[in-house]
């Protein structure tokens, strides 16, 4: 892990129209690091996200990705850049195929050391090679998180943010996909991860952030976080 | 526990329950992806072939055929693949036409100049429009493209230069160069099919490109492909104007074929009637195009001789059809056994 920060946010402030929900987030994200943000439902994770992939504009403050500002860039820009997010709800397209999703999104740009290919993509997802010439719509839902997963890779990201990845997943998909993201963290990907799942985030995580009502309440190690459990209750429902 | 996600005969056994098998493609799979050269084989042999049944005049019904299927293929393009519902695209048509007329009347005689010229001033003229309706959305789409289209047609009638409501005759067939004989009829044809089949093999091939699924991408959800990365506007406003571009070729080949064109070429009701045939044929199905076209401009034709009120039935076709085979005819040819098909 490099000491660089890839991501930095300073002070940063977003919300609503003029119901504000970030208040003055300041958190860096560095090269090859897997930060997790944590919290209760409604404390600002989405907006966060949604702010740093340039879906919601920021009311105050910086985001810097490579030094360069994009706070306020189009999300197109954003992306462009290097930074991918596996949406919530995975939203796959329901008129392109799993090879076609994943032909369609495929980027050189970023110039990675070992690109995703194709061949490589359904050797981390054998699953999706066995589907590769179906459509969107006709995958379960493990295997549509996976593509969206195996989509947002395909664009070789520099950060790769993932959003409730494991949301409404049955737990031995739930399992899988955690192996898949064990996977790219030894293989050095950035990665930005939003879950409820504590105890599978800990051993996954080098820095965690909890967000309270949206400010960062807490910030640690995987290794303080697991020793104060008080935390849990008080901040994650746990 | 078994693990779903390498279970492969489980959610095989699920997909083929949701989505049953046409038939056709199914009973004879090596027909079907033979079928398009098959056409295209009868097609090129239909003008030797024609004047041994006395079938003549069907040589240039096939040919006014051809050209319109090239403008509904445009439109299935931008309105199957990329999601934009135009209520438009015949004024594209009709600046083809007029660009032909135009240099016709300026005193150029070469064919070819003159259907490349359409081509780019259509082109043109979408890549205009299209800056200003994408930046809209549904029916605000449909009834800025109307409106741009109605513009077109009452700027063509206005243009008393070029005959005005009264339109304007093309009484010199266009040269093809030295080895075709532009006035003979069948040549013409071949060159319309040529065409025709140039167009068809570049919008299947353009459909399955990067391009092409960003398209389709789009039409899904526009937000998605851009935080994926995809200049969607761009993107959009590209697909529009190849389409514009390709109406327009389609325009300047009907200048030819009829040799006239008048303001009605470009009216909203021609506009529609493309949509419906698109409709009719499968909307975003490479073949949807030029299945529909054949299907009511031959039924158009068969019921022309029968009655005067052929509506009628095409208008009940129609209502068939969105009933019972709302993806169009064009779905019945193609194999959805899970395996990506042949749109």
């Amino acid at each position: 892990m490099s000491d660089a920060p890839l991501l930095s946010c300073r002070g940063l402030e977003a919300g609503y129209g003029a119901s504000r929900v970030l208040f003055g987030l300041d958190f860096d994200i560095r090269v090859g690091q897997v930060l997790a943000l944590m919290g209760r439902n409604g404390m600002g994770k989405s907006t966060t996200i949604k702010t740093l992939v340039g879906g919601l504009c920021p009311q105050r403050g910086e985001i810097l990705f490579d030094g360069q500002a994009i706070h306020g860039a189009r999300a197109d820009h954003i992306a462009r850049l290097g930074v991918a997010i596996v949406p919530e709800g995975r939203q796959c397209f329901p008129n392109l195929t799993v090879r076609e999703h994943l032909v369609a999104f495929a980027d050189r740009r970023n110039q990675a050391a070992e690109p995703w290919t194709l061949g490589r993509l359904y050797e981390l997802f054998p699953r999706l090679a066995e589907r590769a010439g179906h459509l969107g719509n006709q995958l379960s839902g493990g295997e549509q998180q996976m593509l969206a997963i195996a989509r947002a890779l395909s664009t070789n990201p520099r950060l790769l943010i993932l959003d409730e990845a494991t949301e409404g997943l049955a737990p031995v998909i739930r399992d899988e996909i955690w192996r898949c993201l064990a996977v790219l963290k030894a293989q050095g990907q950035t990665t930005l991860v939003v879950d409820k799942y504590v105890e599978k985030l800990l051993p996954l995580a080098d820095h965690n952030l909890i967000l309270e009502r949206g400010r960062i309440a807490w910030q640690g190690s995987s290794a303080e976080l697991a020793a104060q459990r008080d935390l849990w209750s008080r901040y994650l429902g746990v | 526990m078994a693990n779903p996600v390498s279970d492969p005969s489980r959610a095989t056994v699920q997909t083929a329950a949701a989505h049953p098998q046409p038939r056709l493609a199914v009973r004879f799979p090596g027909l079907v992806r033979r079928l398009p050269w098959l056409v295209l084989a009868v097609l090129a042999l239909f003008p030797l072939l024609a004047p041994l049944g006395g079938l003549e005049y069907y040589v240039g019904f096939v040919r006014r055929l051809l050209i319109v299927a090239i403008a509904a293929a445009s439109l299935n393009f931008i309105l199957g693949y990329g999601g934009m519902a135009a209520l438009g695209h015949a004024g594209f048509v009709g600046v083809g036409a007029y660009t032909v007329v135009a240099l016709v009347d300026a005193g150029f005689s070469s064919a070819w100049l003159a259907w490349g010229a359409a081509l780019l001033a259509a082109g043109l003229c979408a890549a205009l429009i299209g800056a200003v309706s994408l930046r809209t959305r549904g029916v605000y789409f449909i009834m800025i493209t109307l409106a741009f289209a109605q513009m077109l047609y009452y700027l063509a009638v206005s243009l008393r230069t070029y005959g005005g409501d009264d339109g304007y005759g093309l009484y010199t067939p266009l040269a093809m160069g030295a080895w075709l004989d532009g006035a003979h009829p069948d040549v013409f044809y071949w060159v319309v099919l040529g065409i025709a089949a140039l167009v068809f093999a570049a919008f299947g091939r353009v459909a399955h490109s990067r391009f092409g699924y960003a398209l389709r991408g789009i039409r899904d959800n526009e937000t998605r492909m851009a935080a994926l990365g995809y200049p969607v506007y761009r993107l959009k406003l590209a697909g529009f104007a190849a389409a514009g571009a390709v109406a327009g070729l389609a325009g300047g080949l009907l200048a030819s074929h009829n040799a006239f064109v008048s303001p009605a070429i470009m009216h909203w009701t021609q506009s529609a009637l493309l949509l419906v045939m698109v409709m009719l044929g499968g909307l975003g199905r490479r073949w949807g195009a030029p299945l529909g076209v054949a299907l009511w401009l031959t039924l158009e034709e068969m019921l022309k001789l029968y009655t005067d009120y052929w509506h009628w039935p095409l208008g009940l076709l129609l209502l068939l059809v969105v009933f019972r085979a709302p993806q169009g005819l064009a779905a019945l040819f193609e194999r959805r056994d899970g395996h990506g098909g042949a749109r």
